[in-house]
């Protein structure tokens, strides 16, 4: 693990790419001191007002601060982001895990299962999902967990069925540890890395999924502040502000290519096979 | 050959019958009473007596795998219940809806073709020089733009700007652009980086530098013998995305207000139309998998490297 640190920050690109990150969320974080207004706030004698000494973006049609509305949504965009990330790793990482290990009747199911869901335009489910169930953040979270774990769960397993036929793991077994220790001492640390790699890989593609959503209105919900939902409040004042459509769709066009910039580098630092460059 | 077919068949049944069960679990778990909707939906102030009535008029009081199986049956049969909001078949206005999309997506897909293979090619051709570097620019940033902002960016230059353009809605061929482009533009970048890995790839094959060792000329080397290969995962790509290209279509045309069935399903959403939802979800997933289906029979057919694998 030291040594896999080592490579990691020898990388120059790499280390550049993670402080950009780290320094977005650390802005994300103390937007509360940076915001210069409050960013549900409205003030009605200012409406639609272009960028000023006040207002360094300009306001929204409810004459709230546009920089304060964005430095709130990245909060809610990042964490949002990384909690999925979080969510559909360690949900599909436990089924792949448990489906590579029990195989039979259980693996056939979960991987029946994974097939459909895979077998199927994820935006288009997700929508489903949502649409039945209602718009709303909770439930965005949940049919984006829906249909992203899967993709987890394949890799995992296939995994979990490869690492057991490594001599190490049959020496582990010979010399008398338990199932368990070998699932957590053995495997599990030998299989993080390519998972970790594929999680990089859609933090961005993640983001876009919410924001996307969000823009459809069936993500966050005005009033909060979130970079998708904020287009879709601001597309109808395409004519007369257009600065309430090119924030927030800057926001999340860099932070998107940030991250998939940061992912591509793990991939390349990680894996330098695969560098198809 | 004819098995593989066949076994293709029965996973191409498997998943829509997987599907439709989910769909039908979503609208089972969903908050609302289909039966109150429905009725308010028609402007009458739902009594409990009332509802309880259409409850049982709709079967709305028997267990879930029985409703399951009855609305299975129906699904199979073309018929996915009445919309609440339009008060027709489902059916029909999804058909009256669906030719647009077609119309939206069809072109998108033409224009990815035309565009990302010159792009990959060239970038593959290039490989490492300035040209490969812009090429593979272009394609980072389509990857990581939003669509609707791309869309919004564009209304903004080529409608408000410029009034090249019309912003929205369907009036006539110009209308078509904008959209077909903010669809293309994040799959062009997808393509072109796809096509040149896979011309790359086929470059290092031994019948290359057989034919280069030969003295073949090297735009026909390019064009008769790499092309053709690399385009079988090119068409699996394809097959793929149009899952993305369906659901794409399900915010460009809600942006450009569309008369397609992604602004429907949309609208459905906020109307909690359930039965429309429903009819959306499974449509767009047997054109999906249906589509998919055919590329892999055609690639089956065309590459005896895979047949083999399968077969023998």
């Amino acid at each position: 693990m030291r040594a896999f640190r080592l490579v990691i920050l020898q990388n120059r690109w790499f280390t550049f790419l993670l402080s950009l990150t780290v320094f977005w969320i650390v802005l994300a974080m103390v937007a509360p001191l940076l915001a210069p207004h409050d960013p549900l706030a409205t003030n009605f004698a200012r409406v639609l007002q272009p960028s000023s000494a006040e207002y360094p973006l300009g306001t929204d049609q409810l004459g709230r601060c546009v920089l304060s509305r964005l430095l709130y949504g990245a909060r809610t965009s990042l964490l949002l982001t990384f909690m999925m990330i979080g969510i559909v790793f360690v949900l599909g990482v436990a089924i792949g895990v448990i489906a590579g290990f029990a195989r039979g009747l259980t693996d056939t199911v979960l991987m029946r299962l994974s097939d459909t869901l895979m077998a199927f335009p994820g935006l288009i489910f997700a929508i489903a999902v949502v649409g039945m169930l209602g718009p709303g953040l909770f439930n965005t979270v949940l049919a984006l967990s829906v249909v992203w774990w899967a993709k987890y769960a394949r890799m995992a397993r296939s995994l979990v069925i490869s690492l057991q036929q490594k001599e190490y793991v049959a020496a582990a077994a010979f010399s008398g540890a338990r199932k368990i220790q070998i699932i957590g001492r053995t495997i599990l640390p030998n299989m993080i890395s390519p998972l970790i790699v594929m999680a990089m890989m859609d933090v961005g593609g993640m983001m876009l999924s919410i924001s996307g959503l969000s823009f459809l209105g069936l993500g966050a919900q005005p009033p909060n502040p979130e970079w998708g939902a904020m287009l879709n409040e601001g597309r109808r004042y395409l004519q007369t502000a257009p600065w309430l459509l090119i924030y927030p769709g800057l926001a999340i066009f860099s932070t998107v290519i940030i991250f998939n910039l940061l992912g591509d580098s793990l991939r390349d630092v990680l894996d330098p096979k695969k560098n198809t460059a | 050959m004819s098995r593989y077919i066949v076994k293709r068949l029965v996973q191409l049944v498997a998943v829509l019958f997987g599907i439709t069960f989910l769909t039908f679990l979503l609208t089972y778990l969903s908050p609302g009473d289909p039966a109150r909707l429905m009725l308010m939906s028609t402007g009458v102030t739902p009594s409990d007596e009332l509802v309880r009535q259409v409850r049982s008029e709709l079967g709305l009081d028997q267990p879930f795998l029985y409703r399951y199986g009855t609305w299975l049956a129906q699904v199979v049969t073309g018929d996915f219940g009445t919309s609440y909001k339009y008060n027709r078949p489902v059916l029909d206005v999804l058909m009256a809806r669906l030719p647009a999309t077609l119309w939206l997506t069809g072109s998108a897909m033409i224009l990815v073709i035309l565009v990302s293979f010159p792009l990959g090619m060239l970038s593959a051709v290039y490989r490492n020089k300035w040209l490969d570097y812009v090429i593979r620019l272009f394609s980072f940033a389509g990857l990581s733009m939003p669509s609707f902002w791309l869309g919004m960016l564009l209304m903004l230059v080529f409608g408000v700007q410029l009034r090249l353009l019309p912003v929205m809605g369907n009036s006539g061929w110009n209308s078509l652009i904008l959209p077909a482009c903010t669809l293309a533009i994040p799959l062009v970048a997808q393509y072109s980086r796809q096509i040149r890995t896979v011309l790359l790839e086929e470059t290092s094959q031994n019948y290359v530098i057989g034919a280069r060792s030969r003295g073949v000329k090297e735009s026909i080397i390019i064009l008769r013998h790499i092309l053709p290969n690399a385009l079988l995962p090119i068409v699996t790509l394809m097959g793929m995305t149009t899952g993305a290209l369906l659901g794409g279509a399900a915010i460009v045309e809600s942006l450009f207000v569309w008369p397609g069935v992604g602004q429907m399903a949309v609208d459905a959403i906020f109307t909690r139309d359930y039965p429309l939802i429903q009819g959306y979800v499974i449509w767009m997933a047997i054109i999906y998998v249906t589509l998919n289906l055919l590329v892999d029979v055609w690639t089956h057919l065309r590459d005896p490297r895979i047949r083999l694998d399968v077969d023998v």
